[in-house]
């Protein structure tokens, strides 16, 4: 490690996302010395892309919500296999993590009394994201950046960690290399809090930037942390699927909360052949009533495009595996039609919708005012992620803590659309709060200079194989082609493990990719370190998904198409053998207590 | 398929850089950043860019494309003469790194000089504020702002002028308009905008304003207003003598 640069902080954070910044931000302010690690600028994060709002029961809309009722949508959204008490922590603590954002700058759209507005989501009760028009997540990343930029937080930004340190077997810090110049720096920290968001680059078609290589996910999971959840993945229904270009990036479910519908090629609304039985009474019983719906009407039940995005997903699948589809392998979704209902169509679709119009407009060369959308499913975020503590987010390895997309346990077996904006600032405080309190109880751990001689050696090796070794652009398409094929929307046991046989291949691959050139902003090399990490996680997804013999959630067998009761009651695990290998076990979910359960039962009716 | 050309700014390792061309295949609904990522993967894997979100969300992969700074991910092919070369280069305003990435952390230290928000106390107990949408309305046109940093590129004080110690340019013009227009915001960057933040500087030649890709009317609903907020602090007799007073 001779021409590494070391950092020394209390707390380390990676990840300058939602969920990171909120760490940083509450680590800070209990007098610890932070430094921030991320791959782009900061500002940038994932995060920036949240589009339809964050999930708090405010009541400011409608009185008779409360935590009860948003804790309960979010198990029943989860179908029970949530962490129920990390649903009931951030139902109780949304509403204050959410108002605190405006003393720190943010400026949310306002209802006629003056307070925030919140609207209907699917899966919601009633009205409960607080938004700023479509685009949300800007708000919530800027204010956070803002507020952070004046608390003396060291911020990396362009570095990308490549390993986490161990002392002991707690938390040491990390090893990272800077894009502008790879070179390597140690962080040497008491407590480190991973918060680094999703992994849909694991698949071909998804939502994702392309930082979403889960490596938290893979770094914590080498260092010896458990997995949880991995097989449940959500597709949401509406992605764009042309120009090529584009395919994958979201259309927001507000589209069709404004009354978009769905429609195969035969011009049929397909979402009306296909209501699940349990939500067949909140579901409208033909296009007139969900019309009412979108209006307002209190007593009008909703309209079928609106069913859970897993639900959705399937149909469109399956309208498409049909010979139903559209001319570029989607379906329409429909929001010009309105225009029968509403003299001034136009006017409202762009006011309601601005980024949406933007963005087929200005990408797609397409009116929405006018003609339908092209949609398809898109791989857009991942319930299963690290275990972790519900109260304190430490992770099985002391002094590991991890928050936001790359933790586990809110969501179960699906996540509700907002709930993942509330996540961040609740868990993300609550990560930074505890990791700061773990730093102020531990010294300064010792740094394996062993380990972070590997991590640099083990990185560089493709530059020594140079143009001769595998492309690892190719590798890494390979990789989604097989995730998106094999452990896509639809499962089964034979696909999974020709998965996992290709997995294994590729990994193989993986040992020998090459590249040329010098190190400076070399996507290329930085291809090849992430593909370490992808091959890790999406082993683990394969194994968790052969391992759940059901179907619930954002995990569906062909082989398997109904919910097991049995399946409710544990969650799947992943960890690495000694041997290097994945080890799966079932673990199973702590009673819930006396009072949830009936929390639950009481909003059942 | 079609080809076309794209002329792209190359650094070179000891400082200095020069165009090059390359040749690729172009198809239907692609921008810039697509034929940038093309030229990447096939013939110049080191070719250095920014890019985060494809959507024009975030404001990463701001460049000059036929000489106009705009973001790569937003503009079109079809939007562009393809029989000619399509030159595509660093904001030059700001200094290199590598080929289309540029050193903005100037822009970031910046920020930190201009004073935060601070929030009269909360309406309710439980921190809850009340204003009105319309109030709302000003605020959140600024707010809509991704920082590329484009409206930094073109505006010819920090561009061709250099003042980077004087002026902090349009875009954190904004971001002072909107904390003072900010409903709860309770400090006052007057005298900050006028000694550290040169916004005399400014002569409103709007060139900032014409290439936001968030069509954020930068100098009309927020230059403006805020040049005759200190105009009439410090240079309106009536004003500055109550301002004295208090
Ligand atoms: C288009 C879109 C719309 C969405 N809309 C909504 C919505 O309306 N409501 C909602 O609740 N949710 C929404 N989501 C989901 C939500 O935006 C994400 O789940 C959430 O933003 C994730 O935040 P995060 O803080 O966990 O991570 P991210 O915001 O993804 O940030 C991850 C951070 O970690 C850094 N990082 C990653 N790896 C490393 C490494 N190796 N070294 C250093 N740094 C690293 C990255 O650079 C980044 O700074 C949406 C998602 C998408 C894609
Ligand atoms: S209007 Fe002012 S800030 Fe904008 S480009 Fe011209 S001089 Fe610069
Ligand atoms: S004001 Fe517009 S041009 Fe300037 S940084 Fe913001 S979005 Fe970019
Ligand atoms: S990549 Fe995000 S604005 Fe272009």
């Amino acid at each position: 490690m001779a021409d590494a640069t070391t950092y020394t902080y209390d707390v380390l954070v990676i990840g300058a996302g939602g969920a990171g910044l909120r760490a940083a931000i509450e680590a800070a302010n209990a007098g610890a010395s932070v430094g921030l690690i991320c791959k782009s600028l900061l500002g940038k994060a994932h995060t920036v892309m949240a589009e339809g709002g964050m999930a708090a029961a405010m009541a400011n809309n409608d009185d008779r919500d409360s935590w009860k009722v948003h804790f309960a949508d979010t198990m029943r959204g989860g179908q029970y296999v949530n962490n129920w008490r990390m649903a009931e922590i951030h139902a109780k603590e949304a509403p204050d993590r959410v108002r605190e954002l405006e003393a720190w700058g943010a400026v949310f759209d306002r209802t006629p009394d003056g307070r925030i507005n919140q609207r209907n989501f699917g899966g919601h009760r009633y009205p409960r994201l607080a938004h700023v028009g479509d685009r949300t997540g800007l708000e919530l990343i800027r204010t956070l950046q803002d507020h952070a930029i004046y608390l003396g937080i060291a911020v990396h930004m362009e570095h990308t960690v490549i390993e986490l340190l161990l002392d002991g077997g707690g938390a040491a810090g990390a090893v990272a290399y800077d894009r502008d110049r790879g070179t390597f720096h140690v962080f040497a920290a008491k407590a480190t809090v991973l918060a680094t968001g999703g992994a849909g680059r694991a698949y071909k078609v998804t939502s994702n930037s392309w930082e979403g290589t889960a490596d938290g996910h893979a770094l914590a999971y080498r260092a010896g942390a458990e997995l949880q959840d991995m097989e449940f993945i959500q597709f949401h229904p509406t992605g764009m699927v042309w120009p090529p270009s584009v395919k994958g990036i979201l259309v927001t479910e507000g589209v069709r909360g404004e009354g978009g519908i769905l429609k195969n090629s035969e011009g049929r609304r397909f979402m009306f052949d296909d209501i699940p039985d349990n939500y067949k009474p909140q579901t409208a019983s033909d296009p007139e009533e969900g019309w009412r719906y979108v209006m307002n009407d209190k007593n009008a039940r909703r309209p079928p495009e609106l069913l859970t995005r897993d639900h959705v997903a399937r149909c469109i699948n399956r309208e498409v595996k049909a010979g139903r589809g559209s001319p570029h392998g989607g379906v329409f979704l429909d929001i010009a039609w309105i225009k029968e209902k509403l003299p001034n169509s136009e006017e409202h679709i762009k006011r309601k919708l601005p980024s949406m119009y933007h963005q087929f407009k200005e990408l797609a060369d397409l009116d929405i005012t006018k003609e339908p959308m092209e949609i398809g499913p898109t791989m857009h975020y991942i319930m299963g992620g690290i275990s972790v503590d519900a109260d304190s987010q430490e992770t099985r390895i002391p002094g590991l803590f991890a928050a936001g997309e790359c933790a586990s346990g809110i969501n179960g077996a699906n996540r509700l659309g907002g709930n993942s904006l509330s996540d961040l600032i609740v868990f993300g405080k609550r990560a930074g709060e505890y990791a700061a309190k773990f730093a102020q109880q531990n010294g300064q751990p010792r740094i394996d200079t062993a380990r972070v001689d590997k991590a640099i050696k083990d990185s560089l090796a493709p530059f020594d194989r140079g143009s001769k070794g595998e492309n690892p652009y190719k590798v890494q398409q390979d990789l989604q082609d097989t995730m998106h094929n094999l452990v896509g929307i639809v499962r089964t046991e034979a696909e999974m493990r020709e998965a996992l046989t290709k997995i294994r291949a590729l990994k193989e691959r993986t040992s020998r990719v090459g590249v040329e050139g010098h190190r400076e902003y070399h996507s290329g090399w930085h291809t090849a370190i992430d593909i370490r990490n992808l091959l890790d996680v999406s082993e683990a997804i394969a194994v968790s998904a052969l391992e759940r013999k059901e179907s619930r959630g954002g995990h569906f067998r062909e082989d398997y198409p109904d919910k097991v009761a049995e399946f409710g009651t544990f969650n799947i695990v992943t960890k690495r053998g000694a041997d290097g290998s994945v080890q799966v076990s079932r673990l199973p979910i702590p009673p819930i207590p006396q009072e949830l359960q009936q929390v639950i039962e009481e909003q059942k009716s | 398929m079609a080809q076309a050309t794209f002329r792209i700014w190359r650094t070179q390792p000891g400082g200095g850089g020069a165009f090059q061309d390359y040749q690729t295949e172009v198809s239907e609904g692609m921008v810039v950043l697509d034929a940038v990522h093309r030229v990447q993967a096939e013939q110049a894997p080191d070719l250095a860019c920014r890019w985060n979100c494809k959507a024009g969300k975030c404001g990463s992969c701001s460049a000059e494309i036929n000489g106009r700074p705009r973001l790569m991910c937003m503009t079109r092919l079809n939007s562009l003469n393809l029989n000619e070369p399509v030159t595509v280069e660093p904001m030059r305003t700001f200094p290199p790194i590598k080929d289309l990435v540029t050193d903005v952390s100037w822009n970031f230290r910046v920020k930190k000089t201009i004073r935060k928000i601070t929030p009269r106390p909360p309406d309710a107990p439980d921190g809850t504020y009340r204003f009105a949408q319309r109030d709302a309305d000003r605020v959140q046109e600024f707010r809509k702002c991704i920082e590329c940093f484009l409206c930094q590129d073109v505006c010819h004080v920090l561009r061709d002028h250099r003042e980077f110690n004087e002026f902090i340019g349009p875009r954190f013009l904004i971001y002072n308009a909107q904390l003072e227009m900010n409903p709860i915001d309770t400090a006052d960057r007057l005298q900050d905008l006028k000694d550290k933040h040169g916004i005399g500087y400014c002569n409103i030649t709007k060139c900032c304003t014409k290439v936001c890709p968030e069509h954020i009317h930068i100098t009309d609903n927020g230059i403006i207003p805020l040049k005759e907020r200190v105009v009439s602090r410090f240079y309106d007799p009536v004003t500055r003598l109550l301002h004295m007073l208090k």
